[in-house]
């Protein structure tokens, strides 16, 4: 360990890396962050899908073939909180420690320590959550959403599920301050804040999302804690507590929360389109407002989770009409994406084509979405496959492959080579068509009345479960190929400074691979704000 | 030969799908109100479609005319701000469009006044109760005995076998046509949610809370649901099976059963 600090100090001079496993283990450099955050993200990306590979095999065909119903249920919930907090916000926060100082000019994080901290809290957070799945009464098996009473039926794994969703609240918070404190501070002279890039204005408005919604959720879950082992009822009838208080503070959370993991993806999408339409950004401000005005109607429209629970009419329709409202915003982002394109010089590499996916089958998402809105037919479609369908339509084809396209993207930044252009066309093509097979077939699940989150389910409900259980095999297989793509990154051809040929700002004009420190001093101005020559 | 042997391999593989129907979308249902929520779901999903054949139409159209390959140089425009106001108001007016009928429908569904019939709904881990307010009825409905036994781990019993695999109960819940049925629903433990597809209504069952809904069928017949908030290890095996009857039939099944199923013979259960 003081072998490993005092490489730190030794190589302060030429600004290279710490040797060993110090150079992880006490890392400050925005980088080595951002690929550890990177590498979990994917770690559990597998884990949580081999999660969903439990799920679909149990739902192949009616009757229980592998799994007890409790067991089921755990991987539901699993598969959920993995997914959420493991693979998708992780995988952001690395994009976004990677490139936000690269992308304006900063040369870290404002706040290197805590960044430090605020990844090697997810480690410990995700070995708790993991460790309950060989605790007597198993792993959490109420639901990502944690619905009291049910949830306070957890066995032993209960206290651990709270502290991991604790622990996972506070490196979230900590990435978001670092973000907020990062692009605030951080950009380089001439970069006003409508002149940066779309990435970094989704992240900054991500980062006050989280920073506003993440104590929210530490309070719903501190109080299940309480009323389950202090004798408190925040959320118990018995002693004058209401169980859907719970889902109104989880939802005032967890709406904004579903931003969280779509607007950096926004972010991305409006980075790769440009390039590869050799374009600029049509709408540049608008899109800013667009993404602000969907951070703000995120927070007054939680209640259209719980449409069923018995509200009064009025509310209902409050929480209706301000739901409908997002697709305007959302609909700006979209019809500017397609502005983008529109006579552009587009060519299809990998990354733009995840990001033409993203486009298309996240409206399609969007559709569901305001289908969802209407509140008699939510009835109808409330806690059936069919918002099963939507939420993965948005997350899986949405987040996932935004976050694949900037992957890819940025990949021969990192590396310094060009990965296999051939391998990233087929693990687009399969995650693709494999994605439809699988997330398709369940709306039509839902509309015809499969509820959600059940172990085994009543036969005319069959054909259609066989094929979305082969397309997630197919699915899940496929993104072997992605890991294939990253073990080969460095083999293969040299990559450019500016890697793509259409490519724009700064994090184009450092060196391919990107060096340890960059922008040490401030680049030139000029430079930051002109995003096509 | 072979071809015949191919399609009978096909033919039996969708063999199951013979004796139930390949379900695609929301049932329209016997209660006015289901017909109106139909209509609504079918208005703005087509709706959905109009405005994805525009969008992706000029997308794939602008994939194919304006990529590199085909020699084409991109335009240098980056903003305008008459498109931007265009294509903010357009999907305004939509939204006024389908918000006005939504919320009528929304009216309605949640007026429970003048019922003519009211049963309680008490929701268990896991089965539901069902407790006629002015009659002496109250009894639990579970699971049926056959799906009960096909549902364990590897039975060994075939679920195509089984009639109704699970959306079968021991005890329906019997109501007559066209009357229009309140329904109390609460919870004995955690949260649950009454829903039959047919009657477009879905509500959940809190402890400490009872929620009302309505609905009034207007044909006689069986209609299926289930348990729609997950509710523990056996959310999956809590149906709701309710039976429309002709009046005079409820009045009759009413006259036998309020002796039998008097509720604190029920309770005892």
């Amino acid at each position: 360990m003081s072998t490993a600090a005092a490489d730190v100090i030794d190589s302060h001079d030429d600004h290279g890396p710490a040797k060993g496993i110090g150079r992880w283990l006490f890392a400050t450099n925005h980088k080595d962050i951002g690929t550890m955050y990177l590498i979990f993200s994917l770690t559990m990306f597998f884990i949580g899908g081999s999660m969903a590979m439990v799920i679909r095999s149990e739902l192949a065909v009616p009757g229980l073939q592998f799994v007890h119903p409790e067991f089921f249920n755990q991987m539901t919930t699993m598969h959920a909180l993995i997914m959420v907090f493991g693979a998708v916000m992780p995988a952001f926060v690395g994009l976004a420690n990677w490139m936000i100082p690269m992308m304006i000019g900063a040369p870290d994080m404002a706040l290197p320590r805590m960044n430090n901290w605020s990844f090697w809290i997810l480690p410990v957070a995700f070995g708790i959550l993991l460790s309950t799945l060989f605790m007597p009464g198993g792993a959490p098996a109420g639901g990502w959403t944690m619905y009291p009473p049910l949830i306070l039926q957890t066995g032993d794994a209960f206290p651990f599920l709270i502290f991991s969703v604790h622990l996972m609240g506070i490196s979230s918070i900590m990435g978001a301050i670092n973000v907020i404190v990062t692009i605030i501070n951080m950009r380089a002279p001439d970069m006003t804040l409508l002149k940066m890039p779309m990435f970094v204005w989704t992240w900054l408005i991500t980062a006050y999302l989280l920073i506003a919604v993440m104590p929210v959720l530490a309070g719903a879950v501190t109080m299940l804690l309480t009323d389950q082992f202090f004798g408190t009822s925040f959320f118990l009838a018995a002693g004058g507590g209401d169980p859907v208080m719970f889902q109104h503070i989880f939802w005032f959370f967890g709406h904004p929360e579903v931003y969280i993991m779509i607007l950096p993806a926004f972010g991305v999408v409006s980075e790769i389109i440009p390039t590869f339409s050799r374009k600029p950004l049509f709408g540049h401000d608008s899109m800013v407002y667009a993404a602000s005005c969907i951070a703000f109607l995120s927070f007054i429209v939680w209640a259209h989770h719980m449409f069923t629970v018995g509200m009064p009419l009025t509310g209902q329709l409050f929480f209706m009409f301000a739901t409908m409202l997002i697709a305007v915003p959302t609909g700006v982002k979209v019809f500017n994406w397609v502005a983008t394109m529109w006579r552009g010089s587009m060519t299809f590499e990998t990354p733009m084509l995840f990001a033409l996916a993203f486009v298309f089958l996240f409206t399609i998402g969007g559709f569901s979405g305001l289908m969802l809105a209407a509140a008699p037919a939510d009835i109808q479609y409330h806690d059936t496959y069919f918002v099963v369908a939507h939420f993965h339509y948005v997350l899986v084809p949405g987040s996932v492959f935004a976050i694949m396209a900037g992957a890819y993207y940025w990949l021969p930044k990192w590396t310094g080579h060009m990965y296999s252009e051939r391998l990233g066309k087929l693990h687009f093509w399969l995650s693709t068509i494999f994605v439809n097979v699988t997330f398709f077939p369940m709306h039509f699940l839902g509309l015809a009345g499969m509820p959600r989150r059940i172990p085994d389910y009543s036969t005319q409900f069959t054909d259609f479960n066989t094929i979305a259980s082969i397309g997630a095999i197919g699915f899940g297989v496929s993104q072997l190929i992605f890991v294939w793509v990253l073990l080969t990154a460095w083999k293969g051809a040299k990559a450019t400074d500016r890697v793509w040929e259409g490519s724009h700002g700064l994090e184009w004009t450092v060196p391919s691979p990107a060096p340890y420190h960059t922008f040490t001093t401030p680049p030139k101005a000029r430079i930051a704000s002109e995003s096509f020559e | 030969m072979l071809r015949k042997s191919l399609w009978g391999l096909l033919a039996l593989s969708f063999s199951g799908a013979a004796s139930a129907d390949w379900g695609l979308n929301m049932p329209k249902g016997v209660t006015e109100l289901s017909v109106e929520t139909y209509n609504l779901h079918m208005m703005i999903f087509w709706w959905c479609v109009a405005i994805g054949v525009v969008v992706f139409g000029v997308m794939i159209y602008s994939l194919f005319a304006h990529r590199k390959s085909k020699g084409a140089k991109p335009a240098d425009f980056s903003h305008s701000t008459v498109a931007e106001v265009i294509w903010t108001a357009i999907p305004v007016v939509i939204l006024m469009v389908i918000a006005i009928p939504v919320a009528e429908t929304m009216v309605k569904l949640e007026d429970t006044r003048n019922p003519d019939i009211s049963i309680v709904v008490t929701a268990y881990q896991w089965r539901w109760h069902y407790k006629y307010q002015d009659e002496d009825i109250a009894f639990y409905s579970s699971l049926a005995k056959p799906s009960l036994d096909a549902r364990r781990k590897q039975s060994g019993i075939d679920p195509f076998a089984v009639d109704n695999y699970l959306l079968e109960v021991d005890r329906r819940l019997v109501v007559p046509r066209d009357a229009k049925v309140r329904l109390l629903i609460t919870s004995n433990d955690v949260v649950h949610s009454w829903w039959v597809p047919d009657f477009a209504i879905k509500k959940d069952a809190v402890p400490g809370i009872v929620n009302e809904t309505w609905f009034t069928p207007t044909e006689v017949g069986v209609y299926r649901g289930q348990c729609t908030e997950l509710c523990g290890k056996d959310h999956g095996y809590m149906p709701v099976v309710v039976e429309v009857v002709e009046p005079e039939a409820y009045t009759a099944w009413v006259d036998t059963h309020r002796e039998a199923d008097a509720p604190q013979v029920a309770d005892a259960q």
